[in-house]
């Protein structure tokens, strides 16, 4: 049945809660087109994947616990740090953001009844969960899954070197979620651009969301290279071109720039809507709006264009790349992230700190990826990266990136939006518990690797040897990486725990300052009965705090250097009348 | 819409002159075509949309000082459930396991994927249910 939204009315009309005729269960979550559900299925769906890439990763480090270690053969050993690598980066770390958090928090934070299109949402889960479903289903192939790396490099991954349908299985499960993730990228563009509420100006709209949009448009850019890439690697392998082999008179090297031109603009789609949901956590829990606004916009929109122009720093050692425009780019993009850092230090600078779960996940994405941000400066000499290539180090660095971003980024996120979502509270308790194993954990598994890079242990190796001297240094990172399991058994125990005991979460848990919090939780059939009006980036804060409103209009009125927006005096109006609404306090 | 026509074009621009820029130091093919086409994803959408800003009623959205009621009334019309996103799926999932397992399940994903547009069509026609 085909719904018409109805703008929601002005606070002050408590809306008629309308009842849902709808189905449920099974039936809901393979019809449903509602924004919130697919978010849902693409948070839960990402986050199994997550688990399973924890695994693999678990057998890895316990293969690597002692040297000449025969846990695991080398053969699946190759295939456990390539379905590794995918899962978590293919299947969770950018569908966790762009599918789950996104795909449920874009809508509410612009104040839309659901996403542009909604049944094209519902098709790119649907791709998404059956390509990921197709890649984990190579381990039941004769060959194994794919095991050439998940960068696949060529020649390594052509039909005579990974001969199979494990390989194969892999191409296509890339070409699926390759194709939901560009459907989900227009999706969330459109909506920003067409189904904002009245007064939402670009510039008002929460950071979250415009990271989003820069996401957005970076799938757009790369995800269709990798289409052509994958085909093209089809090709080679099943129809006997050549495309990336030499003997044809092909180019291996065309795979590296097409894979890492898609490839790095896809590091900055799976870091972008993290750094967002850290700028919508660290203002709320410093009591502050965001310091520079538009400085970080301005960021986000550089990190966005600089990417696609640094790809071929991951081919130095190739070399056939031009090394100094690549290594002066890699540097360039530095500018605009420690942008970002002044930015996030400048909004906790001297506000009233509360360090719930959500924020401290949030300070210790803060630490460790400034720490990956670091050593990836060092990685962008092209000198360093030749002596660090493929060793340890790199591994290091990516995992503090991807890791801090994704995990304590996405984490953080998860802690903040999960009342939102589910309409109950996490057990604050167990929260901390999670966070600290996992910070101490995170130190504990990585710094070890960058000292085995530099001692020059190379990465994708499963056996070495006593004589090497790694040993003590693997124990301490395999240890490590135990603590992070406990870490995300926690947060399993604890949604287990909010699932049997349950806590209602109020609407406004966090005394939020965007728009999502406005609304129930979790929030009715298209999203909201009534809106607060929208005159700053912080609509809801303005409008459950009419003091600092009335103030700043008060000093704009007598002469202040204060700036308030012209539209201050409206915001003061609706507000002395209207009480307080969904700002519950904690 | 001005605002967005703007990041778009500011991507083009980037895109344009990184273009330049690359191809004259590095004179290699394949970086600055995708270059180029980056530049021209940034070009057609955010000409079209500076096109269209200029030439179309202004929007409460963009009015920093847009109250509710000027925009009250029908938002859009939103799909409630369909069954047919989830056959499409199926069937994309079908056609491309065909690359792996042969020509047989392209068959029944294409015969899937007609039935699911068939679906879709009728549903948005009638506005019917599941």
């Amino acid at each position: 049945m085909t719904l018409t939204a109805e703008r929601p009315e002005v606070v002050g009309h408590p809306g008629e809660p309308e009842h849902e005729h709808g189905p449920t269960g099974f039936v809901k979550w393979i019809t449903s087109t509602d924004h919130k559900v697919i978010g849902k299925s693409y948070l839960i769906t990402s986050l199994v994947f997550f688990c399973m890439a924890g695994i693999m990763a678990i057998m890895m480090r316990t293969q690597l616990v002692s040297p000449d270690n025969t846990i695991v053969s080398q053969h699946t050993y190759n295939e456990l740090f390539t379905m590794h690598g995918s899962l978590m980066l293919y299947l969770f770390a950018g569908p966790f953001a762009f599918g789950g958090i996104a795909n449920y928090l874009v809508p509410l934070q612009v104040g839309a009844p659901d996403m542009a299109f909604p049944r094209l949402n519902a098709l790119s889960y649907w791709l998404y969960l059956g390509g990921g479903v197709t890649m984990i289903a190579g381990f039941l192939t004769v060959g194994g899954a794919a095991d050439f790396g998940w960068v696949a490099y060529a020649p390594l991954s052509d039909a005579v070197n990974s001969p199979g349908a494990g390989p194969d299985m892999w191409i296509v499960a890339l070409l699926l979620t390759g194709f939901s993730a560009i459907f989900t990228g227009v999706n969330i563009v459109t909506t920003v651009f067409y189904l904002r509420a009245p007064g939402m100006t670009m510039f008002r709209v929460p950071i979250f969301t415009w990271n989003m949009v820069v996401t957005g448009i970076l799938i757009l850019l790369a995800f269709p290279v990798l289409t052509a890439a994958l085909i093209m690697l089809w090709a080679d392998r099943h129809l006997g071109t050549h495309i990336y082999s030499v003997a044809g008179g092909g180019v291996p090297v065309l795979w590296q720039n097409l894979f890492w031109f898609f490839g790095h603009p896809e590091v900055y789609i799976l870091a972008l809507p993290y750094f967002g949901m850290v700028t919508e956590i660290f203002p709320v829990f410093s009591r502050k709006p965001v310091f520079g606004y538009r400085g970080m916009v301005f960021a986000t929109i550089s990190i966005g264009a600089l990417s696609t122009s640094v790809w071929a720093h991951h081919m130095f050692t190739t070399g056939v790349v031009l090394l100094p425009f690549f290594s002066l780019m890699s540097y360039l993009i530095a500018v605009p992230t420690g942008i970002k850092f002044f930015n996030w230090i400048g909004t906790m600078w001297r506000g009233s700190l509360k360090f719930d779960t959500p924020m401290l996940f949030a300070v210790g994405f803060l630490i460790v990826f400034l720490f990956g941000g670091v050593t990836g400066i060092f990685l962008a000499s092209p000198p360093i990266d030749f002596a660090t290539h493929d060793t340890y180090f790199v591994v290091a660095h990516f995992h503090e990136v991807l890791f801090g971003s994704a995990v304590f980024g996405g984490f953080a996120g998860l802690y903040y939006w999960y009342p939102k979502m589910f309409g109950r509270m996490l057990r604050e308790s167990l929260g901390k518990a999670s966070f600290w194993f996992m910070f101490v954990g995170f130190w504990v598994t990585f710094m070890p690797q960058y000292l085995l890079g530099l001692h020059g242990m190379p990465r994708r190796i499963a056996e070495y040897s006593a004589s090497t001297g790694w040993t003590t240094l693997n124990r301490v990172s395999t240890a490590g990486s135990y603590l992070l399991f406990i870490a995300v058994a926690i947060m399993v125990v604890n949604a287990y725990v909010s699932w049997r005991r349950p806590i209602q979460a109020p609407a406004n848990p966090w005394d939020g300052h965007t728009l999502e919090w406005a609304t129930s939780s979790p929030p009715p059939h298209h999203n909201f009965y009534r809106l607060p009006p929208i005159r700053s980036e912080r609509p809801l804060w303005d409008f459950n705090h009419p003091e600092h409103t009335v103030r700043k209009y008060e000093e704009a009125l007598h002469g202040a250097p204060v700036a308030a927006g012209a539209g201050s005096a409206a915001a003061v109006a609706v507000a002395a009348t209207g009480g307080p609404d969904g700002g519950d306090e904690r | 819409m001005k605002t967005e026509s703007y990041m778009l074009l500011l991507f083009a621009a980037f895109g344009a002159v990184i273009c330049a820029v690359y191809w004259f130091t590095s004179y290699e093919d394949a970086g600055t075509i995708m270059l180029g086409a980056f530049g021209l994803l940034g070009l057609l959408p955010g000409g079209y949309y500076y096109w269209w800003s200029r030439r179309m009623t202004p929007r409460p959205e963009d009015d920093p000082n847009a109250t509710h009621a000027q925009s009250a009334g029908v938002v859009g019309a939103f799909p409630s459930t369909s069954i047919w996103p989830f056959v499409l799926g199926m069937a994309a999932l079908l056609v491309a396991l065909s690359l792996v397992f042969g020509f047989w399940t392209a068959i029944l994903g294409f015969t899937l994927a007609v039935s699911a547009v068939i679906g879709v069509i009728l549903e948005s026609r009638r506005g019917g249910v599941l």
